[in-house]
């Protein structure tokens, strides 16, 4: 079974999801990465448990681009005919495993937490249900972060690197201006020992406070999850999750979060949580150490006045 | 700038979830739907860009449960077309779903598709790079918040921890939109009902989707085994409060 990882890098630095596919790819055959940059060559260095590493350099490949990369990663796929290609379903593997399904007519299954040569398992909605779909190879599986162990794909060696033209992209027409830093100015929750983390369950914005008073009281400082931030409640530094920040807090509570599988990325390493949600089947209690099912309209004002 | 927007309906998440007697789907007879969150915000983006250049918003979308109310109340928030695909039976997959709307598109005058950037249904891949490669159109993903320069678009795509890239594309193009710069607008059910009456909903027919690269079939639903679990705490919110604090002072927090 030829496996291609397709790696995953910003600011010049690989993504964990990289090496959580490697060793999972190693499992399943040999395990070849794809790696798509320019002057990033150094990267395979640190792709040690790989059998090969393909290696496309070109000015066009600098920064991560959905045209150019498209592209590029085509073009490895039709020279190297891997039975399975896994991506990250991550923001780039996103624009990269669809086009790929497309351009070479490869079946795709998403939201991966576990693949073999015949079947994909999917955690699909909201991390509710999962699905196993029957699969034949050549397909592509986009595979969601955190669904393998990272150390199983890092480890010593020298896998053959070899390098491979890009091809001619043609018109480009997506472009890369800069990448843009979070803003600091607001609290760091990376940083709070204690984080008390709202979502959709709070409501409205105008309960808010109540949450500000209990996380005062506790010494920390309010988060939240996704839905939080859309409505703008609360700015992008409190997010935690996939598209927010990784927390490790000494306790995590939560209030009114189902713990969709993205928000479940970013917090499942606190070292408590305490999780309110009045959805007993919420997935958010499936990782949690506490639970309660009590409204935390009536729970929030009787544990702050008890603090 | 007309902009056509992609809306899809998908099962309420704060429903339970339960398998049909095959085991390959859920049971949706009783299934409540709702349109995809970040379809919402796709709809809240477009509307606020045709506000600041002009233009139409047409809001499309498959023929199925409850669409006609999903499409009215999009009209309602200010969309000037509604158009309503047809033909395509049961659940089609996403792939099937790209390439009917990709049909429908391709003769329409229009410079961007935005749609919600996932859904929880996507499992052979999300929406918008699919539509983006049957039309052989750019497409950027994970879009919050987009500029219009001339015939350009300035987007922003995120990453994780925050980060996020600029990126200008070519237009035509498709947006995969994560959130949109407001919170999506609501309108009352009144407005909704007047929208149903003054809107013609325009039918159009998914065309031919063979070939769309599915190549996958669902084998089997099963819910996820839970882990550990969470020690469930019991009683009042009085009772729950003093469990909570004797865990917290148990553990050297409080």
């Amino acid at each position: 079974m030829k496996v291609l990882v397709v790696a995953e890098h910003l600011n010049g630095k690989l993504e964990d999801i990289t090496f959580e596919m490697l060793g999972k790819a190693k499992e399943l055959g040999t395990a070849e990465v794809a790696l798509l940059g320019h002057n990033a060559k150094d990267l395979a260095a640190q792709l040690g448990k790989a059998d090969s590493v393909i290696y496309m350099d070109s000015p066009e490949l600098a920064e991560f681009n959905p045209d150019t990369y498209s592209k590029g990663l085509k073009a490895i796929v039709e020279a190297r005919q891997p039975d399975i290609v896994l991506v990250g379903n991550t923001s780039m593997g996103m624009d990269l495993a669809a086009a790929l399904s497309v351009d070479m007519g490869m079946p795709l299954v998403a939201y991966a937490i576990d693949v073999a040569a015949d079947k994909v398992v999917s955690s699909l909605y909201g991390g509710k249900m999962n699905v196993e779909s029957a699969v034949s190879t050549p397909f592509i599986a986009s595979v969601l972060a955190g669904s393998f162990p990272a150390d199983a794909g890092r480890g010593e060696g020298s896998p053959a690197v070899e390098e491979m033209a890009a091809p001619d992209f043609g018109s480009v027409k997506v472009r890369f201006k800069q990448l843009i830093e979070p803003e600091g100015g607001d609290v760091d929750i990376t940083q709070q020992p204690i984080l008390v983390s709202v979502g959709r369950g709070i409501q409205s914005e105008d309960n808010l406070p109540m949450a500000e008073e209990l996380a005062n009281k506790l010494g920390g400082a309010v988060s939240a999850s996704r839905p939080i931030i859309d409505n703008k409640w609360l700015p992008k530094t409190r997010q935690v999750g996939k598209s927010g920040l990784k927390v490790k807090p000494k306790l995590y509570l939560t209030l009114g979060i189902s713990g969709a599988p993205e928000h479940i990325e970013g917090m499942k390493d606190a070292d408590l949580i305490i999780a309110v949600n009045t959805d007993l089947k919420a997935p958010i209690f499936d990782y949690a150490h506490y639970g309660t099912t009590v409204d935390l309209f009536d729970l929030v004002p009787a544990l702050t006045e008890k603090l | 700038m007309n902009i056509i927007v992609l809306i899809k309906q998908v099962p309420d998440l704060v429903e339970e979830l339960e398998l049909d007697s095959s085991g390959k789907d859920l049971d949706r007879e009783w299934l409540k739907y709702k349109v995809n969150e970040f379809d919402d915000h796709a709809l809240e983006e477009a509307l606020l860009l045709k506000e600041e250049h002009g233009g139409t918003v047409t809001a499309m979308a498959l023929d199925g449960q409850d669409i006609d109310k999903a499409l009215y109340a999009a009209a309602a928030k200010g969309a000037d077309r509604v158009v309503k695909i047809t033909g395509l039976e049961g659940n089609p997959s996403n792939h099937e779903a790209a390439k009917a709307f990709a049909n429908a598109i391709s003769g329409m005058d229009y410079q961007a598709v935005f749609t919600g950037v996932q859904s929880v249904e996507d499992r052979d891949g999300q929406l918008p790079v699919l539509v983006a490669h049957y039309l052989g159109i750019p497409h950027v993903s994970v879009v919050s918040g987009v500029k219009i320069e001339g015939d350009k678009a300035v987007v922003y795509k995120e990453y994780g921890g925050g980060m996020m890239a600029e990126l200008e594309v070519d237009l035509p193009a498709v947006l995969g939109i994560q959130a949109a710069r407001e919170t999506p607008r609501y309108v009352p059910v009144a407005r909704v009902r007047r929208a149903m009456r003054s809107t013609e909903m325009e039918e159009v027919s998914a065309g031919d989707v063979s070939g769309a690269a599915a190549g996958s079939e669902v084998a089997r639903m099963f819910k996820p085994e839970t882990g550990q679990g969470a020690e469930m705490l019991e009683g009042s919110a009085e009772e729950v409060a003093d469990k909570i604090v004797s865990i917290l002072k148990e553990k050297g927090i409080v």
